[in-house]
């Protein structure tokens, strides 16, 4: 399942790069055209929210653009129907990211039967913690789909063991206290502390995340972390604009990130 | 009166569904809670606090000019006006044995948010209150009573710029800040512990008018009545009586302009289950599991959830809920002032007109209690606005 994809990515020398976006925003058509450029870019999954109007975990960017996708009627079910296109196309794995009452109103059961039967390979809960989430894995585990777990700057040794041996795909290791965005830095010595960390205690792939904007950013994580995902800053880098012109500000945004994420200091030999 | 289990579920509503960054907080909460409530110091000085401070214990009062066989709870003689004091007291003290450096809170009318700057003063914490943009405007004396008080008043652009999005920003806030900071939830919702918590602390207006009933009257009342927004009031005068089984218990919702308006904030009456701000309860939603947009006139039941114990209560039906208009709340708003010489809080109102309507019905021996949660001076300028358009 997931593990493998960072398996590749380490042994292409490179950190496994995990860009998110926002169904739906501003509509789902956008959405497609992004998610085709993040494909032909080479990331190693994409990160794909279900708009929620309510997102405690997320800073205002992904707030506002949920608010847009809602805006635009976005809902799981066409969220799904777009995940099972983009993998008709050979699109990037897609790995949802939600808050648990669209899935809980979407019935639990029916929504894993659904979003496997579209190809996604995992889904993130950010309101589900640990104590919460063993009968929405089991439900998830047993259609396939990963459920990987986030552990924080503040979770406890003890606690994080529990959580790493029940995520699966790979580990979310938030770099920083608060919600989501660009605006601040990544605590990343805060991060390299909890990822050293996680490695005495698992062999789980970690995938850093929450505040990550910049090349150097990119840089510094890819050279302890097994992945890196990147949101906010993205989002900005499109916002306001729709189509093909959203896909090709993507693509000059990520670019230099997707060199940054490399760990070869040499040009490789073509 | 039941405990919720350890994972902090009374049935299968609460529990604790947050980003894993509060979890951390959430546990030393529930561990200073539990060491605390075993410690007769610290209740000493919390009803110390609610003697002198407060002025408890609140006056029971019979109001029968209004309808007969009714009694009141005068919770509107506290200090400040309402029953949320009780809770911002128990929870500054419980902020100071943490050794917390500041506290936050969320608002909607901004009585819980005069409520947590009042004890900041009183407790000596910095005070930021959360509240939504539109409530700003709409209860601009409350925001500028909490500034008298030296609180920081954030107004919340995001979503409906309601009560709603002021907790949504006061659960972000906390947890960018979460070492030094104590959130101090304004009703019995939340992540487990603070339904449990904040009941424990509002338990003193059952476990009071139960004293007085007896003392006064004998005999408990028969029915026992509160209106509901996240249900902070009711829960606790509701404790009082819970284990008495002949007591009836009733929440008052708040239709708005009626249950199957699709304007109301009824969240058991016409909503359903679901997670809103850290727990499995009822609330309006739509089908695709989106928040709804919720009305009441009284912006202190405005509101989409109700608190995982009441959802408790209905579904083992040990208390019944009913649903009371704007028009219904706006006439018994009136009634009381001329009647009795006091002005409901907008919210109480709900509970006053549907205890207007049980009381036609009243057995000879019965004894109708009503919680009058707050007064009414805040509303004053909203009520006047409202029949003016009309």
């Amino acid at each position: 399942m997931m593990e493998a994809l960072f398996e590749r990515a380490r042994s292409d020398h490179r950190a496994a790069f995990v860009p998110y976006v926002m169904a739906g925003d501003p509509d789902i058509k956008t959405t497609e055209a992004i998610l085709r450029e993040l494909t032909a870019l080479g990331v190693a999954a994409i990160e794909l929210g279900i708009p929620y109007g309510d997102p405690l975990a997320d800073g205002p960017t992904i707030a506002q653009a949920a608010q847009r996708a809602l805006a635009g009627g976005t809902t799981a079910s066409e969220v799904l129907a777009l995940v099972h296109r983009h993998k008709m196309n050979a699109g990037a794995p897609i790995v949802l990211f939600t808050y648990y009452n669209p899935i809980y109103q979407y019935g639990l059961e029916r929504f894993a039967a659904d979003a496997a039967t579209a190809g996604t390979s995992g889904v993130i809960v950010p309101d589900i913690p640990l104590e919460e989430g063993a009968e929405v894995a089991r439900v998830l585990g047993l259609h396939g789909i990963d459920m990987p777990l986030l552990v924080a700057p503040s979770t406890t040794r003890e606690r994080a063991a529990k959580i790493a041996s029940q995520s699966t795909g790979f580990i979310y290791v938030v770099s920083r206290l608060g919600v989501t965005g660009a605006g601040t830095t990544p605590a990343t010595q805060r991060a390299r502390e909890q990822v050293a960390m996680l490695r005495s205690i698992t062999d789980k792939p970690l995938a850093v995340g929450f505040g990550v904007s910049t090349a150097e950013h990119v840089r510094e994580v890819a050279s302890f972390a097994d992945g890196i995902i990147i949101g906010s800053a993205l989002i900005d880098a499109y916002a306001g604009t729709r189509g093909n012109e959203a896909a090709s500000r993507v693509r000059a945004f990520m670019e230099p990130l997707l060199g940054a994420a490399s760990r070869r200091t040499e040009t490789p030999i073509p | 009166m039941q405990r919720p289990d350890a994972r902090g579920y009374f049935g299968e509503f609460g529990g604790r569904f947050v980003p894993e960054v509060l979890i951390d907080a959430l546990e030393a909460l529930e561990r200073e809670v539990d060491a605390a409530f075993a410690e007769p110091a610290f209740w000493d000085e919390y009803h110390a606090v609610l003697r002198d401070f407060v002025g408890r214990p609140s006056p029971l009062y019979a109001a029968e000019r209004f309808a007969p066989q009714l009694i009141l709870k005068r919770e509107d003689t506290n200090h400040t006006g309402a029953h949320k004091i009780n809770n911002t007291v128990g929870q500054a003290l419980l902020a100071r044995r943490m050794g917390k450096k500041r506290l936050i809170a969320e608002t909607g009318a901004g009585q819980h948010g005069v409520a947590t700057a009042t004890v900041g003063a009183k407790f000596g914490f910095p005070v930021d209150v959360y509240m939504g943009a539109l409530d700003v405007e709409r209860q601009a004396p409350n925001v500028y009573l909490m500034n008298l008080l030296g609180a920081k008043v954030h107004a919340v652009h995001s979503g409906t710029r309601t009560l709603k999005d002021a907790t949504n920003e006061a659960f972000r806030v906390w947890a960018a800040e979460v070492d030094e900071t104590f959130y101090v939830i304004g009703s019995v919702v939340g992540a487990h512990p603070y339904p449990f918590m904040v009941r424990e602390f509002q338990k003193v207006i059952g476990i009071e008018s139960r004293r007085q009933c007896l003392e006064r009257y004998g005999r408990l009342p028969s029915d026992v009545i509160a209106c509901v927004g996240g249900g902070s009031n009711a829960m606790g005068i509701f404790a009082g009586f819970v284990d008495d089984p002949q007591v009836r218990l009733w929440g008052v919702e708040a239709a708005g302009e009626g249950l199957e308006s699709g304007k109301t904030a009824a969240a058991l009456g016409a909503g359903s289950v679901g997670v809103l701000h850290g727990s499995r309860s009822y609330l309006l939603q739509t089908t695709n599991g989106q928040v709804s947009d919720t009305h009441s006139i009284s912006a202190g039941l405005d509101y989409p959830g109700i608190g995982p114990e009441h959802a408790f209560l209905k579904e083992t039906g040990r208390a019944q809920y009913v649903g009371v208009t704007d028009a219904q709340a706006l006439e018994a708003f009136f009634d009381f002032a001329r009647f009795e010489g006091i002005v409901p809080a907008l919210e109480s109102a709900h509970a006053l007109a549907f205890a207007r309507e049980l009381a036609k019905k009243a057995r000879p021996d019965d004894l109708i209690l009503v919680n009058l949660s707050g007064r009414g001076d805040k509303d004053i300028a909203h009520v006047r606005a409202s029949v003016e358009r009309q």
